[in-house]
């Protein structure tokens, strides 16, 4: 779906469940055809418009909006053009032309969309249509504004597997060995009174006291103290997260909190250096002071190395993905399109989060040091950069369910701002708190499992379907800024995890090519020469640019298993005969050399 | 080797392991040779880790000196290249090889004699210019062991007989004819013995102006239309010779136009292509991104590398190749109009695009037999002057550009982009480019088949030896054993359904793409009746009118390109079928095996295209012992009809330089970038800007 072309080639688009039926003819297709619904999807309206293709110019189509999509299905042409989009990737919705616009089609509505495209649709001039129209679009696409419910309230749909179950504190913790006599699991923020964006369980150092806790949370950004992600089971080493100190102008110190990071970089049983990674750019770090922020003195922390890992802000970011968005939407520029894609700086911030990661990865399995990763508030690349160090680190994280634990713990559990980060259902479409923070981190995921092509259990699509229901709302996943707001607003209760809907149909994201591999680092090479512009994803809604679907190779390779599974199915059989020493004549004639050959797989 | 003579040499020489920008490496002896340039390690007892896939000709520290692209030396820690006479002798020796390996020598340790004779021994025999006589091929040809390997089967056109069956295989037979002219080459020197041309163009034309001026045929599509290329005439001061020539010209396309050959585009490649000037420097600029020094070089270049890239403009020559091409196979698929590649000898951009239309047309090219064979008919007997062009005798800087890796490079695209259309991989096309500098094989050694043809009988009457025989690279055993050649073909190759008779007569294939375009409706039945086909010319000669009588590029309508191009594109992929590249900006790509290969930093430890190919070769491996398990169960005898599947089993943890540079990593330590951040200067305000605006002093 929400693609401009026929369903059968959509293949990159949105997952949903939607039934694809080819349109039939005869004069009441409106009345028979239905659109696609999810149990508790309700029709809000339709209306005849224009949609203006960027790429096969304008198509005649009826719209059909629910509360949970905007559908649209041409009328003309063939093959049928279908749109499918959650209103929940609407960021913003403008009405062009006016009452007195001449011009053909130049009357309508711009939608622009969190996922890199715009969609346009010219309306008639004639009656309230597009008032109308805009209307339900607004008030639906952006239900915060309107006091309305997200759909992921409404969403009646029933899958197999409970996706809220993939994760527990609790048992990942264990997975990786905690607690024992060196790190505690603390209850301290069960009702979230020591950090409101924290989880309600944490990790922390056995020889750091509740108390210890509270003295540190103060000189902490927003009380976001350093606590465990990860450790490593063989050396011990492990990787913490938190905020920046509150050192401001005056250079204040706090005791505590120099002791717990001391205590911290004793628990791996060694006297080395604790490493601290602050992921900003060392002016800002300094710049940060000046709001009461800043960073480790070396004065202060004597047995800590701080480095600057370079990584810019949101805003850069956000500005960034705009300027990528310049280049490949509608159209790709031809002519320069490495010096285009150069001075977006996309891949360039790409590479140094991933360098980033890489140092922490390398840091800690090296044995050499624990690490403390923050940066200002320790929700945006301090996220990046434990989830990905992690990814490299730990093979669990990159199965399926792994990595879903893997997003639930560093990102949802801990706070990454997703509802300020990606304005689900606010029309404020400019406010400064948007940034692609978790698309990058998607990003270099893929990034990596393009590197290795057979060190992650899941393919490009389940990327892709996260970062399709990033924005819609169909899930209670990635909804609310903390863990503390989920919980008040019953997420687990009233919504579906996207998990759910994964792990329902796990076959489809499984990547063929998979190698379990244990306790394997996997580094990345973040140099230009590897990084690549994520095509299938940033590019997907121009139908010129397309990859084959599905992959040949993969195809192929898939082929091979089946033949495989044939010869060793048939062997059994075969020695089951021969040794009932019935000769046999018929069944099995088939040499194998022939099925080879059926098969055209070339040896 | 007794036909390989020692020249000088050099004992206790340094070579440094480029792995780790240590200084670590071994010592051991240079040697230069009539062949090649080789460090002879003084440990040879590291030799218990055979590699998989090995060169029997060229080891791991040889350069052959055709190989050598350039050398430096290194004074006080300043490079410089190094040319023709030496004042002052370096202490350490750079070279940079064709094929991208980098070698860095220490001769510090080295007595001065020595140096200096190694070190002006090398330059000489490596860089300054050659007889043709001289080069290895002639020693070796004498001493080959001739052990002629039957199974290699690639037509070389060197005879009439295979220009006739390529016509019978291309059905080209109806409008086109092989010609014997020029038979001792009494056309022209540059022509090849045989080829062929349109059945209308007479001897008498042939041998008016020495073949130019003529259309040479390269190839038929099913559809009957036919790439022809021609070598145009020189530009003449003389008006009455140019009137001549003009009217000659008019008579040929005369001729050629009448039915049943109908429309003919005329394509000057030499306008609507780059020139090979500017071929050769934007490869020049291209390929030293690659030849790194160390890591600081690597890292150093990495944070403007696509604007690096773009400035180097190879790409974008790959782009535009890959463009015309396209548009070609648009004439001859859907407007069913023959098309006349034009350039000044023919024996350049000619090949490539028709190399290219026909890889992308006749999925016999894209089978490792055909596209050797291929090779052979456009290029080799085509008369590319591939001595010229890689300047292998250093004879002219000015002849040199790299038109035969620019057909490599767009093939590779086209590999990379449709992996099961090919019979071979891109591992094929790498040892073939490297092959370019192999000097045993005849193949890329020489301008024309005259020039073979009479410095070989040339040499047979003063050597009187008379075992005298060139290789050929497509004898594939030469270099390579049983094993290694398996890396050569591609295993996920969707191979041709073999059809029911002889697969030689039946290799036409059939379009299963349709192209709902006005002019190709005609693919419902496989047999293209009598009537339909009528209906053909009759449609053309009407278009042919409204058109006018040529059309000419830029008189095209501008849409129907795109059209054809998207047309195809939005329709499921026929690997048998016509195959078209993806040329827009984030298709094209750098050929990374070739260019990455031996590059320590952009390794990936057990990671890469390699990673999957040694799965799906894990899983061939299996099936294959399934099905001989199956035949024991059978009671059959054992088929030894199974090749070779390269093992990889042992290598879980393959590198994605692999099978190439032989680097294996002591330590699992991460490459990690050594440059700086560049300055966002444009977004100064925004990088100032923290994440949020909230004064966290007053929060306490």
């Amino acid at each position: 779906m929400a693609s401009s072309s026929a369903p059968k080639y959509n293949s990159h688009s949105l997952e949903s469940s939607s039934i694809k039926r080819t349109l039939k003819d005869g004069a009441n297709w409106e009345k028979s055809e239905e659109i696609p619904r999810l149990p508790g999807e309700t029709r809000v309206t339709d209306k005849d418009v224009i949609y203006m293709c960027p790429f096969n110019g304008p198509v005649k189509g009826r719209l059909y909006i629910t509360n949970y999509r905007l559908y649209l299905r041409s009328v003309e042409n063939d093959p049928v053009v279908v749109l499918d989009v959650p209103l929940g990737v609407i960021s913003r919705i403008e009405k062009m032309g006016g009452a007195s616009s001449r011009g053909e089609n130049s009357y309508g509505l711009d939608i622009t969309c969190k996922d890199l495209r715009n969609l346009r649709f010219a309306l008639k001039q004639e009656g309230h249509s597009r008032r109308d129209i805009f209307e339900v679009l607004t008030k639906h696409a952006f239900p915060q504004s309107h006091n309305l419910l997200f759909f992921a309230f409404t969403n009646e749909e029933k899958f197999s597997e409970n996706g809220w179950m993939v994760y527990n504190p609790m048992s990942e913790y264990r997975r990786q060995g905690l607690p024992n006599e060196r790190w505690r699991v603390t209850f301290i923020n069960e009702h979230y009174g020591l950090c409101d964006t924290y989880p309600s369980l944490l990790v922390v150092p056995y020889n750091a006291t509740d108390d210890d806790l509270k003295k540190v949370a103060a000189f902490r950004s927003r009380n976001r103290i350093p606590v465990l992600s990860w450790i490593h089971p063989e050396n011990q080493a492990v990787i913490m997260r938190c905020s920046q100190p509150l050192v401001g102008m005056s250079g204040k110190r706090n005791k505590d909190d120099e002791r717990y990071l001391d205590i911290i970089r004793e628990a791996n049983g060694q006297i080395s250096k604790l490493t601290i990674y602050d992921a900003r750019p060392n002016v800002n770090a300094v710049a940060n002071k000046a709001t009461g922020g800043g960073y480790e003195s070396e004065d202060a922390y004597p047995n800590a190395e701080l480095f600057f890992l370079d990584i810019h802000n949101i805003h850069v970011m956000r500005e960034s993905l705009k300027k990528l968005k310049d280049i490949v939407y509608p159209n790709v520029e031809e002519s320069h399109w490495l010096s285009s894609l150069e001075s977006t700086h996309w891949l360039e911030h790409i590479k140094l989060v991933l360098t980033g990661a890489i140092q922490v990865a390398d840091k800690v399995s090296s044995g050499r040091s624990s690490v403390l990763v923050h940066c200002s508030d320790g929700w945006d690349r301090t996220a990046q950069l434990t989830s990905l160090a992690m990814l490299m680190l730990d093979s669990y994280y990159r199965t399926i369910e792994g990595f879903e634990v893997l997003v639930q713990k560093e990102w949802i559990s801990f706070g990454h701002k997703f509802a300020s980060r990606i304005g689900h259902g606010d029309k404020n479409h400019a406010d400064a708190d948007r940034s692609p923070i978790f698309l990058q981190f998607i990003d270099c995921v893929w990034q990596m499992s393009k590197q290795f092509p057979t060190a992650f259990e899941f393919n490009e699509q389940l990327l892709i379907t996260i970062l399709d229901h990033l924005y819609s709302c169909r899930f209670g996943t990635f909804l609310y800024n903390s863990e503390s707001v989920r919980e008040k607003e019953k997420v687990t209760e009233k919504t579906l995890s996207l998990w759910s809907l994964i792990n329902s149909e796990k076959s489809k994201y499984t990547n063929p090519f998979y190698s379990k591999e244990l306790n394997r680092a996997l580094y990345p090479v973040a140099s230009m020469r590897h990084l690549e512009l994520w095509v299938n994803y940033y590019i997907r809604w121009n139908p010129r640019i397309r990859q084959q679907q599905p992959n040949p190779v993969e195809q192929r390779y898939m082929e091979l298993l089946a033949l495989r599974d044939d010869y060793m199915r048939r062997l059994e059989e075969l020695q089951i005969t021969n040794n009932s020493k019935i000769p046999n004549s018929s069944a099995s004639s088939t040499s194998p050399s022939q099925m080879m050959s059926q098969v055209q797989t070339h040896f | 080797r007794k036909d390989e003579i020692l020249l000088c040499e050099a004992s206790t020489v340094y070579k440094y392991i480029q792995e780790d920008g240590s200084n670590r490496g071994t010592y051991g002896k240079l040697v230069c040779t009539n062949f090649k340039i080789a460090f002879l390690d003084d440990d040879s007892t590291s030799d218990d880790n055979e590699p998989q896939f090995k060169n029997k000709i060229i080891g791991e520290n040889d350069i052959t000196l055709q190989c050598v692209d350039q050398i430096y030396g290194v004074y006080d820690e300043k490079k410089k290249l190094l040319t023709g006479q030496l004042r002052k002798y370096p202490e350490k020796l750079i070279i940079y090889c064709k094929d991208l390996r980098v070698f860095n020598f220490c001769l510090r340790y080295t007595k001065e004699e020595e140096v200096k004779r190694i070190v002006s021994g090398i330059i000489h025999h490596s860089q300054t210019p050659k007889l043709l006589k001289r080069l290895f091929l002639f020693s070796y040809a004498s001493a080959a062991p001739n052990n002629t390997d039957g199974r290699n089967q690639t037509v070389m056109f060197d005879t009439l007989e295979d220009w006739r069956d390529e016509l019978e295989r291309t059905k080209g037979n109806v409008q086109y004819k092989a010609v014997s002219t020029n038979e001792g080459y009494r056309v022209s020197e540059k022509l090849p013995l045989y080829f062929v041309v349109p059945i209308c163009v007479s001897e008498e034309s042939i041998l008016k102006y020495e073949g130019r001026g003529i259309p040479i045929w390269c190839w038929s599509c099913h559809n009957g239309a036919a790439l022809l290329k021609m070598s145009a005439f020189p530009k003449e001061q003389d008006d009455s010779t140019s009137q001549m020539q003009k009217a000659f010209l008019d008579g040929i396309y005369r001729t050629i136009r009448k039915p049943p050959y109908e429309l003919l585009k005329t394509d000057d490649l030499s306008s609507s292509l780059p020139s090979l000037q500017e071929i050769q420097t934007a490869y020049t600029r291209f390929k030293q991104l690659f030849l790194i020094d160390n890591s600081t070089d690597f890292w150093a270049t990495d944070v403007k590398w696509f604007s690096l890239l773009e400035s180097t403009n190879w790409l974008e020559i790959i782009r535009r190749v890959l463009k015309k091409a396209i548009e070609v196979v648009e004439c001859l698929e859907r407007q069913h109009t023959n098309v006349l590649l034009i350039e000044e000898t023919a024996t350049d951009l000619c090949c490539v695009i028709s190399s290219l239309v026909q890889v992308m047309m006749d999925s016999y090219s894209r089978t490792k037999l055909g596209f050797q064979s291929l090779i052979q008919k456009e290029w080799v007997i085509g008369g590319h002057g591939f001595l010229d062009r890689c300047n292998h005798l250093h004879k002219s800087d000015k002849e040199e550009a790299p038109v035969f890796l620019l057909l490599l490079n767009c093939v590779w695209q086209l590999v990379q982009q449709y992996p099961p259309a090919f019979e071979f991989t891109e591992t094929y096309l790498t040892v073939l480019s490297d092959s370019l500098y192999v000097p045993i094989f005849s193949t890329f050694f020489f301008n024309s088949q005259h020039q073979k043809d009479t410095t070989m009988t040339g040499e047979i009457l003063k050597t009187q030896s008379s075992p005298f025989r060139f290789l050929t690279v497509w004898d594939w055993s030469v270099q390579f054993d049983l094993k290694a050649q398996a890396f050569l073909n591609n295993p996920l190759y969707a191979e041709k359904p073999k059809p029911e008779k002889s697969q030689r007569k039946t290799a036409r294939f059939k379009h299963q793409r349709q192209l709902s375009l006005p002019l190709t409706q005609t693919k419902s039945s496989p047999k293209r009746g009598f009537f339909r086909e009528e209906t053909d010319h009759l449609i053309k000669n009407i278009l042919g009118k409204r058109i006018g009588k040529f059309i000419n590029s830029s008189d095209e309508p501008p849409n129907s390109f795109r059209e054809f191009y998207d047309s195809w594109h939005s329709k499921p992929i026929d690997y048998h079928g016509l195959l078209l590249p993806r040329i827009d900006g984030p298709e094209i790509k750098v050929w990374a095996q070739r260019y990455l290969r031996w590059i320590p930093e952009a390794q990936l430890h057990g990671g890469g295209t390699i990673a999957i190919a040694a799965k799906i070769l894990d899983l061939m491996e299996e099936v294959q012992n399934l099905q001989v398990k199956m035949d024991e169960e059978h009671s059959q005898a054992v088929s030894g009809d199974t090749h070779a599947v390269p093992m990889l089993r042992n290598y879980a943890r393959l590198s994605s330089l692999f099978p190439f540079a032989l680097l294996q990593r002591q330590s699992v330590k991460p490459a990690l970038p050594t440059s700086t951040w560049k300055d966002l200067e444009d977004e100064d305000d925004l990088v100032k800007r923290d994440d949020e605006f909230v004064d966290l002093s007053d929060m306490l």
